[in-house]
């Protein structure tokens, strides 16, 4: 039905339109009721929306606490160093994009035009240059890495490294008088969102793999084992595992050690991630064929060997598509570790309207978050079946 | 496929570089772990004679802080007067200016020192887990909490009583006028229990609806979920003026309960316990002695040998703290004594001209008494 | 590879042994676990007794001291912890229960919808799954709390609908029945139409498969239930019920019952969520049904919604039901998020008991073994339901 719908809207022609109007809108009778109901219903909500927006919300809450949602409390004489790590970003995607998406103009000619509208903006000067730097790293890279697919493994390890690098940018290094030290106490809003998200999925990679293994192992003791963490970790919510590792863990510890409250939702988070992370790969270890195992027992491979270089490449390969998933199910399960008190982007959201000269200002503050939330993951989900088609992966 | 190994290779160093990042926070400075650990063995030292000459308070958290090259405290950011942030995003109030008390006591730096913001429903599990140094945020002195919960009190700075916030327009005037009506409460305090205690009382039935964060539970009010609030009459004041339209709303003159507030630290530490109780008492002593920020320096002439003493000019007694002597100059010099704290947050000027009530010296009436420095 | 000659006698020594090396790696992989654990058993202990905190969950019986805003059972502060924790429990099962329920007709309506031939219908329930989808439940449910709910009319100039129903930002109040001295006796009615009803629905549904002709199992029970409860009224002792209406006394509504503004949010961002998920399911499980089902259902005459009905549903509830019984566990947990808006469920109860007593440890393991013991039932019912979906199948 979808199908037919698309191929008749493609005809331009006056009459056209209005034949797909009478076949998609009203045929038979009931759905012309429907449709006439519906568009009622629709313009009276989108007239009280607009109304709304445009005249009633005070978005000064939003312009005024730009900053805040931006990166929270984050130092202002260290926000270069942000700037460097968007601009690390910024041109390792344009290479990545040039190595991997061959003659392909449009990235950095989208690039461009944003950077254009940038340069016309009135933001202010300290954030208007750094963006234009960042989009123009992106250009440059791009354009001179077009087609050179060699730089492909070189990238992947480029990405790796860059993981740390911004770490360490961002937290800085104790003692260092450029690099000086952020305690993560300051540490708020996207930034901390994105890095929270970012740290779970990379962090949980490994033991992920492992418990994958460990649940398809032949070992009773370590299947068990396994077993019991993946189901234990997926049985209960997140917010209970964010809070028992935000009052458990520091038990775990000799008295003395203190461990960061940042360092404990991440820690959480990952827990509770490379459980669900299992489940993916398990998913994608059962995928492989039969054929494959006994292939590489053949081969006079043992367990690691077998797995190391030809179960594990196959199997992530087909579940990565189910890990970018899981990425966008964490990033928006940031969210919850308001519970232990981090001023990510809805922590600093929660702050603002209690803010006494936005007091009531709930819907402004709570519509422009979900929106940047919204623009993040609807992004992700559309990439990742970008890739997906790319990659072939389910076909097959 | 090799490169896949060392993919998997460079996240598992990914994670021990992670986990070893904890660490480091956790101990900045160099192998304090083996030494904290070591020190666990033994309880910590009783000041014996011997010990008084090397009063370096080993095994204390004394010790620690001052390795560290700072205090972290536990603060409330969502309490004007007490514990907020300004418009710079620094913190400021009347708890945060003890923070700052305390961390002139120690460095002689009013500004060595990290906030760490707690609800209350945290803030005792991050004492009990070593997360901050010290706890002042408007925190109830109370028999469980000294004895069960692992804290230790023992120093009041803010003499406060459980009050009840209503709007002027309801008429109510007194508690049993509240029969039916929804009361917000922040959870994890004991105003959530003095509530229930004080209702069953009076056989007043009630509706609690209870909130994590005292923001979510004043936005409730004000929205009109609740006829009521409640909490310590200094938060009441403090919030009132944070509300549309304070006028509207009225305190009622009951007081639900004593809420005695001061800092707590972990229990069983005495030595690091006696150098928060007397930089308080230094700012109250202070007071009594006339002695302020301003006028310090004057002081340090004066021929009274109380006054030499508490100002470390004669005796050890800073020493015998494991502070320096002059512990009580530094704390007076930085911050100032009880009265200015009090006035610089609370009193004239500030929104919310809190009269000094029982939280004045003991000479004016008040409940404010320090012990003798001698 | 090597030349080895190999017969069935030759052992190879026991290091290269593969069962005695899977048994020794088994064994050193016990022995790392079993020493992690303890120390960090040893640690908490420590850690626990340091801190002037001792065991057990003898706490339970002691007085709780705090009150709780809803319950579906009797509780005052006079009552205990464990008491405490038991309405915590039950207002889970709660809104998860009916949750599920209307997210699941939330859901289904919208898979149904999302595939209708009307572009404007189509396109707008898209618009809602895509929007759904992609924020964080978290922040739906303050939007609904704080934006929506908390802003409806202050209590003193509710609106009043017919019956009369008052909406104001202290929640919905309706009328309600009051249980008189019958009301026993009618309840025994109520239920045994429930059964009655069902054996009902049963049987006209053989006749349906038997004959061919409709049977209207549906209709036919719901009369049957009627029927029953109607009977009931008129025979049970005096009137079993009678009904008050919600008024406003003093400063709030007495009388009826009441829905809370926390009830409802999280009620509502429960349901939106779960059903654009549950409606993406719906969608690709009648997506899964071949093609050439729906032709031969044409074939046979049958309109939209006989299709539907006999055809596609049945078939689709296959694909359908395994990932639906992980939405429901994603929706139970979920209602953890009550924390939040201020909705007394287990979490936030277990929260506020912690907070009182400090036993830390003892109330985490009481909490993860209830959303465990939820999930674990759920999924046992949900297999069942699978198998006997399974089973239908000729």
């Amino acid at each position: 039905m979808t199908a037919q719908a698309n191929l008749s809207s493609d005809k331009k022609s006056p009459p056209a339109i209005l034949e797909w109007m009478k076949e998609n809108l009203f045929t038979p009778w009931y759905n012309a009721v429907i449709t006439v109901a519906l568009a009622a219903l629709i313009f009276v909500v989108l007239r009280a929306l607009f109304r709304w927006a445009l005249y009633e919300a005070k978005w000064e809450v939003v312009l005024v606490n730009l900053r805040l949602f931006a990166v929270g409390p984050y130092p202002e004489e260290a926000f270069w160093r942000i700037w460097v790590a968007l601009g690390l970003v910024g041109a390792l995607a344009g290479l990545s994009w040039g190595a991997w998406g061959g003659r392909n103009w449009a990235p950095s000619v989208v690039a461009g035009v944003l950077g254009a509208i940038v340069l016309v903006l009135p933001a202010s000067p300290n954030v208007k240059w750094p963006l234009i730097g960042v989009l123009a790293a992106f250009i440059l890279t791009h354009v001179a890495s077009m087609g050179r697919s060699r730089l492909q493994r070189p990238l992947v390890w480029g990405w790796v490294l860059s993981f740390f690098v911004i770490l360490v940018l961002l937290k800085g290094l104790g003692g260092s008088q450029v690099l000086a030290d952020v305690p993560t106490s300051k540490w708020g809003g996207l930034l901390l969102t994105v890095l929270l998200a970012l740290i779970a999925i990379v962090a949980s990679f490994p033991l992920g793999v492992l418990l994958a293994l460990g649940r398809r192992s032949e070992l009773p003791v370590v299947k068990l084992f396994s077993i019991l963490y993946i189901e234990t970790v997926r049985g209960v919510p997140l917010v209970t595992v964010l809070w028992a590792s935000a009052i458990i863990l520091p038990l775990f510890f000799p008295k003395g050690v203190r461990v960061d409250n940042l360092i404990r939702a991440m820690v959480g988070m990952t827990l509770f991630s490379a459980a669900y992370l299992a489940e993916n790969v398990r998913g994608g270890l059962q995928g492989v064929p039969r054929g494959q195992y006994e292939a590489a027992y053949a081969l006079g491979l043992n367990y690691y060997q077998a797995m190391r270089h030809i179960i594990l490449p196959q199997a992530l390969r087909a579940v990565i598509p189910a890990i970018v998933g899981q990425f966008i199910g964490l990033f928006k399960d940031t969210t919850l570790v308001a519970i232990v008190g981090l001023l990510e982007l809805l922590g600093i959201a929660l702050s603002v309207i209690a803010q006494p000269e936005f007091i009531g200002l709930q819907r402004e503050v709570f519509i422009f978050i979900a929106a940047i939330y919204w623009v993040f993951t609807y992004a992700m989900s559309y990439s990742s079946r970008r890739l997906e088609a790319r990659l072939g992966v389910g076909t097959r | 496929m090799k490169r896949f190994t060392i993919s998997l290779f460079t996240l598992f160093v990914a994670l021990l570089l992670i986990t070893a990042c904890a660490q480091n926070q956790a101990t900045p400075t160099t192998a304090p772990t083996e030494q904290t650990g070591a020190v666990t063995e033994q309880p910590a030292p009783t000041p014996v004679p011997a010990q008084q000459e090397q009063p370096a308070a080993e095994g204390s958290l004394l010790e620690v802080v001052k390795q560290r090259g700072k205090l972290i405290c536990g603060a409330n950011a969502n309490l004007p007067g007490f514990g907020y942030l300004d418009q710079e995003g620094n913190y400021a109030g009347f708890d945060i200016d003890f923070c700052r008390a305390l961390a002139a006591a120690i460095f002689d730096d009013p500004d060595a020192v990290e906030f760490r913001p707690l609800t209350a429903k945290e803030r005792f599990t991050a004492v009990q887990t070593g997360e901050v140094d010290v706890l002042i945020r408007n925190t109830t002195w109370t028999l469980t909490r000294d004895a069960s919960v692992g804290m230790d009190f023992g120093v009041v700075t803010f003499y406060d009583g459980q009050g009840i916030m209503v709007r002027k327009a309801d008429n109510i005037t007194k508690l049993e006028d509240l029969q039916g009506a929804a009361i917000c409460v922040t959870t994890g305090t004991t105003t959530e229990l003095n509530l229930a205690d004080q209702m069953r009382a009076r056989g007043i039935e009630y509706t609690p609806v209870v909130f994590e964060t005292a923001d979510n539970t004043f936005g409730a009010y004000e929205e009109g979920r609740c006829d009521a609030v409640t909490t310590d009459k200094s938060g009441l004041v403090s919030r009132k003026s944070l509300l549309k339209d304070p006028e509207a709303h009225v305190i009622l003159d009951a007081t639900l309960s004593k809420e005695p507030l001061g800092p707590a630290v972990l229990q069983g530490d005495p030595i690091w316990h006696d150098v928060v109780m007397w930089t308080v008492f230094a700012t109250i002593q202070a007071e009594e002695f006339g002695i302020t920020s301003e006028n310090v320096d004057d002081f340090l002439n004066s021929e009274d040998p109380g006054i030499r003493r508490f100002l470390g000019l004669e005796g050890e007694l800073g020493e015998s703290l494991g502070l320096t002597n002059d512990f009580a100059y530094r704390v007076i010099k930085n911050v100032g004594n009880y009265g200015e704290i009090y006035d610089r947050n609370l009193g004239p000027g500030t929104p919310f001209e809190l009269p000094r009530g029982l939280n004045d010296l003991w000479t004016r009436g008040g409940l404010l008494y320090s012990p003798p420095f001698r | 590879m090597a030349t080895l000659p190999v017969t069935e006698h030759t052992r190879p020594p026991f290091w290269r042994d593969e069962r005695v090396l899977t048994v020794i790696a088994q064994i050193i992989f016990l022995v790392v676990v079993v020493l992690v654990f303890t120390y960090l058993y040893n640690n908490v202990q420590e850690g626990l007794r340091a801190r002037g905190l001792t065991g057990g969950y003898g706490f339970l019986q002691q007085r709780a001291g705090f009150d709780i805003g809803e319950s579906l059972i009797p509780y005052t502060s006079d009552d205990s912890y464990g008491r405490a924790f038991v309405v915590g429990i039950l207002n889970t099962l709660k809104v998860s229960l009916v949750g599920i329920l209307f997210a699941t007709l939330l859901g289904l309506l919208s898979g149904i919808a999302r595939l209708s031939p009307n572009w404007l219908l189509r396109t707008l329930v898209s618009a809602y799954i895509e929007i759904i989808r992609n924020t964080p439940l978290l922040v739906q449910l303050f939007f609904w709390y704080m934006a929506v709910m908390l802003k409806f009319p202050r209590v003193r100039q509710a609106v009043q609908l017919p019956g009369p129903v008052y909406l104001s930002n202290r929640g919905i109040a309706i009328p309600w029945l009051q249980p008189q001295a019958g009301f026993p006796v009618w309840v025994g009615f109520v239920v045994a139409g429930v059964v009655v009803g069902l054996v009902v629905a049963k049987w006209r549904a053989r006749y349906e498969e038997r004959t061919g002709q409709s049977g209207y199992p549906i209709v036919a029970a719901l009369g049957t239930w009627v029927v029953f409860v109607l009977v009931g009224w008129l025979i049970a002792p005096g009137t079993p019920a009678s009904v008050t209406r919600p008024e406003l006394v003093g400063l709030n509504f007495q009388g009826g019952t009441r829905m809370t503004p926390e009830f409802a949010a999280l009620f509502t961002g429960l349901v939106v969520y779960t059903g654009a998920f549950i409606a993406e399911i719906v969608r690709g499980g009648i997506l899964a049904v071949s093609k050439g089902q729906r032709e031969a259902a044409k074939a046979l005459g049958l309109n939209d919604v006989q299709m539907m009905r006999y055809i596609i549903l049945p078939q689709a509830l296959r694909i359908i039901i395994p990932p639906l019984t992980s939405q429901y566990l994603n929706l139970t947990k979920n209602s953890s998020l009550a924390v939040f808006i201020g909705y007394p469920d287990l979490f936030f109860v277990a929260g506020t008991v912690l907070n009182q007593t400090g036993k830390s440890l003892e109330v985490i393991s009481l909490v993860m073994a209830s959303y465990l013991t939820f999930s674990l039932f759920t999924s046992l019912f949900m297999n069942w339901y699978n198998q006997k979906v399974k089973l239908v199948e000729r």
